[in-house]
């Protein structure tokens, strides 16, 4: 099918983007990559009255060290770049570990690390990973910024704390605490595809070797990335062994998500899924922390 | 509410002037405006990748852009590859090798496959395989595309 008739707008700055969002807000919407938007439109799920293409505002696209140690990403940053980034890899490991999994190659050409948090799918890896590294995302609307953190700003399916004359214009990525380590992993159907259930692990040991901080996050386990609070709980303090690993597993998997069930799996193997990959990415995080 | 929006676009080399409404997909702009129907139209989702193309230099769903986007841009397609005469290694593999059979998705496979060649000269067949995931065919398996972009890489890295 072909998109419904809309109005199109390329404006050059984030400033010429907000001013069109106060007139429009409502009626318009911002065309990022265009990755999830255009397939939407062309099924005219999505008909939106007046396009703001962003891709014209070249000051949206950067990926820039903090003072801090962590990483900026400018929203319209492309996947392709964040992975092929040297900050990244080195600042933040889990992302470069986590960007393979979405989509295709010639998808990650054209979505953006922005997009993928504005549009919040509750399947995607962005959103569970920006969870669990505490992330904060900074948006404005008019002249009014404000800062929210990544676990506040997803808050259904597809639904977030963004005003629909407001704009994501940056990541925050915090710097990593010394002695922890990340791990990513999931299982899609195909190579590619949206994952049935991922899982980002993180590991902060302290100087006795047990976990000073724990960090677990799940995306396609529910309406949104979800941070696992009970299985955190329960590692922290203790030493990663397999037996504490595995119960907190078993705790994330009980506990901490509600997975749909839908025509790719059914709740309770999305629960198994969540238990066993869990366990996978938190022995991983636990053997990268302790060798190094 | 309609407005129309003069764009120009270079593509395999030509420069085109043409006046196109937003909603104008790329791959339907290539297609009905300037006649260059290699590039095909199977999903208009993103799915299929029979509409891969190159916009400047990166492979892109060109139904999952709007014409008005590639103003300025410059962008390859099968037509700009090879011709009967001097065909592209990775067409020639794809002959050799029986890669094809009724050819719709192979116009998308090839431009995916081009910039990956050129920045993995050398691929294990795992690389292969992973570059042509993006891509489906409904005729002839993979295996046998398997062998073709080994032979291209092989025949591009001897010149
Ligand atoms: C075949 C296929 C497979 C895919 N597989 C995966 C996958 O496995 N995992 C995955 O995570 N994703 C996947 N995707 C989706 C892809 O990652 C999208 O690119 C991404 O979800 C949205 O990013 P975008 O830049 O394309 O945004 P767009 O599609 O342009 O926009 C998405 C939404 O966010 C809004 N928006 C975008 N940017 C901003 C901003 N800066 N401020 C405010 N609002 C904004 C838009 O208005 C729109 O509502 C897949 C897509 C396709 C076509
Ligand atoms: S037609 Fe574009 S991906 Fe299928
Ligand atoms: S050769 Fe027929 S779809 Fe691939």
């Amino acid at each position: 099918m072909k998109p419904a008739p809309f109005e199109y707008h390329a404006p050059a700055t984030v400033e010429q983007a907000l001013e069109l969002l106060a007139t429009h807000g409502y009626d318009a919407k911002i065309l990022a990559g265009g990755q999830s938007l255009i397939p939407t439109m062309n099924f005219r799920l999505a008909q939106p009255a007046i396009l703001i293409d962003m891709n014209n505002i070249p000051a949206l696209r950067y990926i820039e060290p903090t003072p801090a140690g962590g990483v900026r990403i400018g929203a319209m940053t492309r996947y392709q770049t964040a992975e092929r980034s040297p900050l990244i890899a080195e600042r933040a490991p889990l992302v470069a570990e986590a960007l393979p999994h979405i989509a295709h190659p010639q998808i990650r050409t054209r979505g953006t690390m922005g997009g993928a948090i504005a549009h919040a799918d509750p399947a995607a890896e962005l959103p569970a990973v920006c969870v669990a590294l505490g992330a904060r995302f900074k948006l404005r609307r008019g002249t009014q910024e404000r800062w929210i953190a990544a676990e506040d700003f997803f808050v259904g399916l597809f639904t977030t704390l963004l005003e629909p004359d407001e704009l994501l214009l940056e990541i925050e990525l915090p710097p990593l605490p010394a002695r922890s380590a990340w791990a990513f992993t999931e299982v899609a159907r195909r190579h590619g595809d949206y994952a049935l259930v991922g899982v980002a692990a993180g590991i902060t040991l302290d100087d006795a070797g047990n976990c000073a901080d724990v960090r677990l996050s799940f995306l396609s386990v529910g309406d949104r990335a979800v941070l696992a609070h009970n299985a955190i709980a329960a590692l922290k303090g203790h030493p990663p062994t397999a037996e504490t690993i595995a119960h907190a597993a078993a705790i994330a998997a009980a506990d901490d998500i509600a997975p749909n069930a839908d025509i790719h799996a059914s709740v309770d193997y999305r629960r198994h899924l969540a238990k066993t990959l869990a366990q996978r990415a938190l022995t991983q995080a636990a053997e990268r922390a302790s060798a190094g | 509410m309609e407005n129309l929006i003069e764009i120009t676009v270079t593509v395999n080399g030509t420069e085109y002037h043409r006046t196109v409404e937003p909603r104008m997909l790329l791959s339907d702009f290539l297609r009905h405006e300037l006649n260059l129907t290699g590039t095909h139209v199977g999903c208009e989702h993103g799915v299929c990748g029979s509409c891969t193309i190159l916009f400047d230099g990166d492979p892109v769903r060109s139904c999952l852009m709007f014409a008005v986007q590639a103003n300025g841009h410059t962008l390859e397609t099968v037509e700009g590859l090879g011709t009967p005469d001097a065909m592209h290694p990775l067409q020639n593999a794809f002959r050799e090798k029986h890669a094809l059979q009724c050819g719709f998705c192979t116009p998308g496979f090839l431009m995916s496959l081009k910039p990956f060649l050129e920045q993995n000269p050398n691929p294990s067949r795992d690389e292969i395989r992973e570059a042509l995931s993006g891509n489906l065919c409904r005729c002839t398996g993979y295996e046998n595309m398997v062998d073709a972009v080994a032979l291209a890489a092989e025949e591009m890295r001897n010149g």
